[in-house]
């Protein structure tokens, strides 16, 4: 900033910036304070309470936490399901976003079409609109079971089992790899050419090149990749939500752990439990993310 | 950071594609892998609309794509709702999404310019817990987020919906908006400041509208988060003269049943237009924007 506001000097311009900034971030400074760091201090306090709205919050310490892991078998189930779903989910909508881009990123013909096409599921996301749309592809007599039984198999009805239920939300989450995949073409394009080039004239096979040139180089995307998808499914919420009416089951076999923050929270109004598991799901999915970048030392490759 | 990397890219992505190409065998086969997965990703899409104009029987007992009997009535059936025209639920969203859009153009804005252009006291703190709230789950501030609601009497109001966003709580906005600013060239500024004009006409004059491109963006990603998003209309609004189209949809799902699959895959199909409209229309941007920020449908 070296000519910044010449007309000001030493002292005064600092002053006279620091008024316009105070002006021009009152409303992320409002909003932050409003919405953001005032809620969290407060649901702070209140995962330490039982509160149910109506009368005052009880203090009762670790109650809440006490609760989660002694005396509430639903709870550990959501957590199961929940880790189920990102364990599963995660690395099989990667591997698919990987494998897609590679193909892709050889100049084929139709480029655009093929790229917009498969981005196109994950454009919609978490809509209801989809949810109720999957909810009919893996129903008894839906589209599933439609294409099983013209090779004479026949389908279970998927979204009432409890032990394929939560199979058909993972389905949903691959199925909308197309927003990693187009994180991935755009990092496959940053190789440069020449490195193939050399490889193929050390006669490196494609694995080979795979393995030694693409990996290293895009590890630091497929880092930024596993990242944005872990947050995400720790967060999933309305697929689960649609297809179980809300109830998290067959046999609580959906129960995502954000549906069953909700449920506490806002249908048997125990605010105190809710802000106690929401600071929980911080502090795993902080875990997870934080593990995440331990090991990343030991994988990811920054060349510059 | 990763995302700085990608920045990088995007622009000259098309000019000089960093490709290998295939042998002539190997490339039919590359295509028609891709076919394949291109069917398997939009099959199931184009098995909505098509049962949207099925008879509901029809929709359960043919797996084929053409309707045996067009029944465009489930569209004017759907759109009578179950108790509330679905008219008033597309206002509802549009309403939100729309108000959520110009609190997060200007508000975001205003935040990002101070961010790249101003010099003040405190500015790597104030950024550094911009980014951190980036990283919290939505879940963390929720509950005390009802509760101040509540207190304000604005349950069951669209207020806790957009009024939010005036005040600039989508920090990845703010983020892209930084990052858009640091790359115009600081000459204009400071050509506007040795001319006497104040941050603010700065702002106005010259950076705002050089922003459009990153306002493009963020006005479709709003549309398309706020338009999708289920949890927080799901938490907030009672009322059926009040709900949106996703809670609509689920309205929809819960007084039927599984017996008018018709109108409620008719509903769901239009459901989609909007954001289906948008992505024909800025195909480039989004994809791009996903490319480059790691933003997410």
């Amino acid at each position: 900033m070296a000519v910044a506001f010449p007309a000001m000097r030493g002292g005064r311009r600092t002053r006279y910036q620091n008024g316009w900034a105070l002006l021009f971030l009152a409303p992320w400074l409002i909003g932050f304070l409003a919405f953001t760091a005032g809620p969290m201090l407060m649901s702070l306090y209140l995962a330490f309470t039982k509160y149910d709205l109506l009368t005052a919050p009880k203090w009762i310490g670790w109650g809440n936490f006490g609760r989660m892991f002694g005396d509430d078998p639903l709870f550990l189930q959501s957590l199961k399901v929940t880790a189920i779903y990102v364990v599963v989910g995660t690395p099989l909508s990667l591997a698919f976003a990987l494998a897609v881009a590679v193909v892709l990123n050889r100049g084929l013909r139709g480029l655009d079409f093929y790229r917009s096409a498969i981005y196109l599921p994950s454009l919609f996301g978490g809509s209801v609109a989809i949810a109720v749309l999957w909810r009919k592809v893996f129903n008894g007599d839906g589209l599933v079971n439609q294409i099983l039984a013209l090779v004479g198999i026949t389908g279970p009805s998927w979204i009432s089992e409890p032990h394929t239920a939560l199979g058909t939300l993972i389905a949903l989450e691959v199925w909308q790899f197309g927003a990693p995949m187009v994180i991935f073409l755009a990092g496959l394009r940053q190789i440069p050419r020449e490195f193939y080039e050399a490889a193929q004239v050390d006669g490196a096979s494609r694995y080979r090149q795979f393995w030694s040139i693409t990996m290293p180089l895009l590890s630091p995307i497929v880092f930024f990749n596993l990242t944005l998808q872990l947050i995400r499914s720790f967060q999933a919420f309305a697929p689960a939500f649609i297809i179980s009416d809300g109830s998290g089951g067959p046999a609580d076999s959906t129960l995502f752990y954000s549906l069953y923050l909700y449920q506490e929270g806002f249908v048997n109004f125990d605010m105190g439990y809710a802000a106690a598991m929401a600071w929980m799901l911080v502090l795993l999915a902080g875990a997870v993310v934080a593990v995440n970048f331990l090991f990343g030392r030991y994988w990811v490759h920054y060349g510059d | 950071m990763a995302t700085e990397r990608l920045t990088a890219i995007s622009d000259d992505a098309e000019a000089r594609p960093a490709t290998r190409r295939w042998a002539p065998g190997r490339r039919l086969l590359a295509h028609f892998a891709l076919v394949v997965v291109t069917l398997v990703m939009l099959y199931p899409l184009v098995w909505m609309v098509a049962s949207s104009f099925k008879p509901t029987d029809e929709i359960f007992s043919q797996p084929g794509l053409i309707p045996r009997h067009f029944e465009p009535s489930n569209y004017a059936e759907g759109w009578k709702g179950v108790s509330t025209a679905f008219s008033i639920f597309v206002e509802n969203s549009l309403f939100i999404s729309v108000a959520a859009i110009i609190g997060n153009v200007f508000s975001c804005s205003l935040a990002a310019f101070a961010f790249a252009r101003l010099n003040f006291i405190g500015r790597r703190i104030a950024y550094a817990t911009m980014l951190v709230t980036l990283m919290l789950p939505t879940h963390v501030t929720l509950v005390p987020q009802y509760i101040l609601f509540n207190k304000l009497g604005w349950v069951n109001t669209f207020y806790p919906l957009f009024v939010p966003h005036f005040f600039a709580v989508d920090a990845f906005f703010v983020l892209l908006m930084v990052q858009f600013i640091r790359s115009l060239p600081k000459e204009l500024d400071e050509a506007a400041r040795l001319d006497g004009c104040s941050p603010w006409k700065i702002y106005r004059h010259i950076v705002f509208p050089l922003l459009r491109p990153a306002l493009v963006t963020t006005v479709i990603f709003t549309f398309i988060w706020t338009y999708n998003d289920f949890f927080k209309q799901l938490i907030y609004l009672n009322d059926v003269e009040l709900f949106t189209v996703p809670l609509g949809l689920r309205q929809f799902l819960d007084s039927t049943g599984d017996s008018s699959w018709g109108p409620m895959l008719a509903m769901s199909t239009l459901a989609l237009v909007p954001p289906l409209v948008l992505f024909v229309t800025f195909q480039r941007r989004i994809v791009d924007g996903v490319a480059t920020s790691g933003l997410k449908g």
